[in-house]
């Protein structure tokens, strides 16, 4: 590393990728269904956003179309799909959390913290790779984690997933922002088939126990 | 040969949407014929692969003996299953039940298309696409009965599943990385590459990749801890697909540790790999043999047995020596053979019984004489009695290890691997070589759930039968002697003969293949 002092790009980048990080902290402590929903979107908006800046600094052009394809899936078709549901079961608050908000919070930040030491004491260091947009890459897929874990409901642990594949999604774009450009809209195409699949057993469950929650979940044991 | 290559790739897909539209008994025919092709075309690759080392079509489709060992076990039990669920579901009692098969033959064949896909890709990137394909596919397919705890089930495979790749996701753009001080920003991501680019690539960066691999990819092949949602997908699943998922998803998964395996060691040596894989094998095999002992429901059984052989499979890897790799192929081929087997037959024994519970499930061989004889003979395959391919195959595996100066890792293997015999044998035996009982009722639950709620019955599995009128499961009741079906004891007998072939006279040339690919496996 020639200097302590991030680039500019670097800078703007790393802003980027916190925002999805906060973000994702507020879709730890939002109580609507629909809020979890909203902030994804705007979440995706954020790593689109991150994907323009990408495209425009390290001049790949391929970049530029994967914004769009990322902008028409994740901001605009999955959020559409997921409220359309939401609209269908008509159930709006998530399920009781297993923690209060406090503790949680305070759950996702230590684990937030460790991911992103651990990236830093790994000590991959050079020219190319922006380090700690990538711990801050971690951290989101930790804390989607979290987010999972502690929801007890079907559209909030959908919803984790769907960040946790935003986290990963900024630390292909900073680390590998030359992955073929077919190869990265495999992974979007991927991604819809799998909202229409988590789509599918969503309404089968609701329809199954009347509720989103995953509380009944609990009978195959041993 | 390229040409095979694309065929294999293309057919069973196209099968797959063919089987939507086309009326129920010609998919019934279509999924075995195609997997008969299938395994054709596999079959077909060996000796080209032994001649020229690897085929390539295009630059997205590539195979070598290590793959081709993974599309032949694949591939077989496509067709085994496919003949299997001829005789299992009973699909012609009206319209939905017309739905239910037309949906299960399309899934079916679009699951194999994808577990045949992601050994033919030369790409990782395209390996995970492949992978994550099968989920959702199977996921689907898990939650296809429309029950309770199908639903449960399929929710907690989809979403841990998912999870899984999204870090094996996370496992592969880490691997590009380390790329890219050796290629440059952009480049195809083929594992050949990345074998060639040997030990330029950066070591912290790939214990990183190597590590999420073995977790995300773990997860799929149910390595514990990350093992949970098996279990209950296997015994939810509609018992074609339980046998699909153990026999030949969880191998694909285990395909692509292998080849971040080989890049690892390619590149800083195997220690570090195989120690990785060491922990994650001695946990599963540790807690399906105990899991194994106080099992009551027979899928479950199955499903933990499953757990056992993928801790033998990394316990294997970690030992590091061609003998022992020898044998880890050999062990996803004999195990693909035995596990579907044992489904099949334990799919025939819940038909016949209506309950999936041991503890009411006796005189087996009694009713079922030939798909309760070779239920025995798998589960003995299984736990790893001559004359089966599994004898063989662990037995390459302890032999490897005892050459490792950590000979104590085998030891404990053996002792294991007893530990889960002992309760393998134990279920089994106590269900299938007792005599039924003798003064009960004679009725067959099937068709007593069938008279309680007819839209149930429509619904072509008996597990979804059994929840609709779980009384009529737990009251004792008399079976009378029968197969089910010749289908289920045709496809019974197909994983018998392959699982003997293995272990009696394995053919010359799949014998070259799997030395082929253990040396393949071995670092440059």
């Amino acid at each position: 590393m020639p200097a302590h002092v991030p680039s500019t790009t670097a800078g703007v980048e790393d802003v980027v990728a916190v925002l999805v990080l906060l973000t994702e902290f507020a879709m730890l402590r939002g109580p609507l269904l629909r809020s979890q929903v909203r902030l994804y979107a705007f979440q995706s908006l954020a790593v689109s956003v991150l994907a323009v800046v990408v495209a425009a600094t390290r001049h790949v052009a391929d970049i530029y179309a994967l914004a769009g394809l990322s902008f028409a899936l994740k901001v605009v078709i999955v959020p559409a799909v997921m409220m359309r549901l939401l609209r269908d079961v008509d159930v709006d608050l998530a399920g009781s959390p297993k923690l209060g908000v406090a503790s949680s919070m305070l759950v996702a930040l230590a684990v937030s913290v460790f991911g992103f030491f651990a990236v830093g004491s790994l000590h991959v260091h050079s020219s190319l790779l922006p380090t700690t947009t990538l711990a801050v890459a971690f951290a989101v897929v930790l804390v989607a984690f979290v987010l999972i874990v502690l929801r007890s409901d079907v559209v909030s642990q959908a919803m984790g997933f769907f960040s946790l594949e935003n986290g990963v999604s900024i630390a292909s774009l900073v680390i590998a922002a030359g992955l073929p450009l077919v190869v990265e809209m495999t992974f979007l195409f991927d991604l819809l088939v799998a909202v229409v699949a988590f789509g599918i057993i969503i309404r089968v469950h609701h329809g199954r126990s009347g509720t989103l929650s995953t509380e009944e979940l609990d009978r195959l044991r041993g | 040969m390229g040409a095979l290559l694309v065929a294999l790739l293309a057919f069973p897909l196209g099968v797959g949407v063919v089987s939507y539209v086309v009326p129920v008994r010609v998919a019934k025919v279509l999924a075995p014929v195609s997997g008969a092709i299938a395994f054709a075309l596999s079959v077909a690759l060996v000796p080209a692969v032994l001649a020229h080392g690897h085929i390539t079509a295009g630059s997205e489709l590539r195979v070598d003996s290590l793959s081709v060992v993974f599309l032949i076990a694949t591939s077989f039990l496509y067709v085994a299953t496919g003949v299997f669920s001829a005789g299992y579901l009973h699909l012609d009692r009206g319209r939905s039940g017309a739905r239910y098969g037309r949906r299960f033959y399309a899934g079916m064949n679009v699951f194999c298309w994808a577990m045949l896909a992601a050994p033919l890709v030369s790409g990782l990137a395209l390996l995970w696409v492949a992978i994550e394909v099968t989920t959702v596919v199977s996921a689907l397919l898990v939650a296809i009965d429309d029950t309770d705890t199908a639903t449960e089930a399929a929710w907690k495979y989809v979403l841990i599943a998912s999870m899984g790749l999204g870090i094996s996701l996370l496992a592969t753009i880490v691997l590009y990385y380390a790329g890219t001080s050796v290629f440059g920003a952009g480049y195809e991501l083929s594992y050949a590459k990345m074998l060639a680019a040997g030990h330029h690539l950066p070591p912290e960066v790939l214990r990183l990749a190597f590590v999420l691999a073995v977790l995300g990819y773990g997860t799929k092949m149910g390595l514990v801890p990350v093992h949970t949602w098996l279990p209950d997908a296997h015994s939810e699943a509609p018992t074609p697909v339980s046998a699909l998922l153990s026999g030949a998803l969880l191998a694909t998964s285990f395909y692509a540790i292998l080849r971040f395996y080989q890049i690892t060691t390619a590149a800083i040596g195997s220690t570090f790999p195989r120690n990785v894989l060491l922990v994650f094998g001695l946990a599963s095999l540790l807690l399906a043999a105990l899991y194994l002992l106080r099992q009551r429901d027979i899928k479950r059984m199955l499903a933990y047995s499953s757990i056992e052989h993928m801790g033998i499979l990394a316990i294997g890897m970690s030992f590091g020596v061609t003998l022992a790799f020898i044998g880890v192929l050999l062990h996803v081929l004999a195990h693909a053979a035995a596990k579907g087997t044992a489904f099949f037959g334990a799919g025939s024994v819940v038909r016949k019984f209506g309950t999936k519970d041991m503890t009411l499930l006796r005189g087996g061989v009694g009713a079922l004489p030939w798909s309760g004889s070779m239920l025995v003979a798998a589960v003995l395959a299984l736990s790893a009695m001559p004359p089966f391919g599994l004898f063989r195959s662990e037995f390459l595996i302890v032999s490897g290890g005892l050459s490792d100066p950590r000979y104590g890792v085998a030891a404990v293997l053996v002792v294991l691997v007893m530990l889960a015999f002992v309760g393998l044998a134990w279920s089994t035996t106590q269900t299938m070589l007792t005599s039924g009982p003798a003064d009960a009722a004679l009725e067959a639950v099937p068709d007593a759930a069938l008279q309680a709620n007819p839209d149930f019955a429509l619904q072509a599995n008996p597990d979804a039968a059994l929840q609709a009128n779980p009384d009529a499961a737990a009251s004792p009741h008399r079976v009378t002697k029968g197969e089910v079906s010749p289908w289920i004891v045709l496809a019974m007998a197909l994983g018998i003969a392959a699982l003997v072939l293995l272990g009696v006279h394995l053919p010359a040339d799949l014998s070259r293949l799997l030395d082929h690919a253990a040396h393949e496996l071995r670092a440059p």
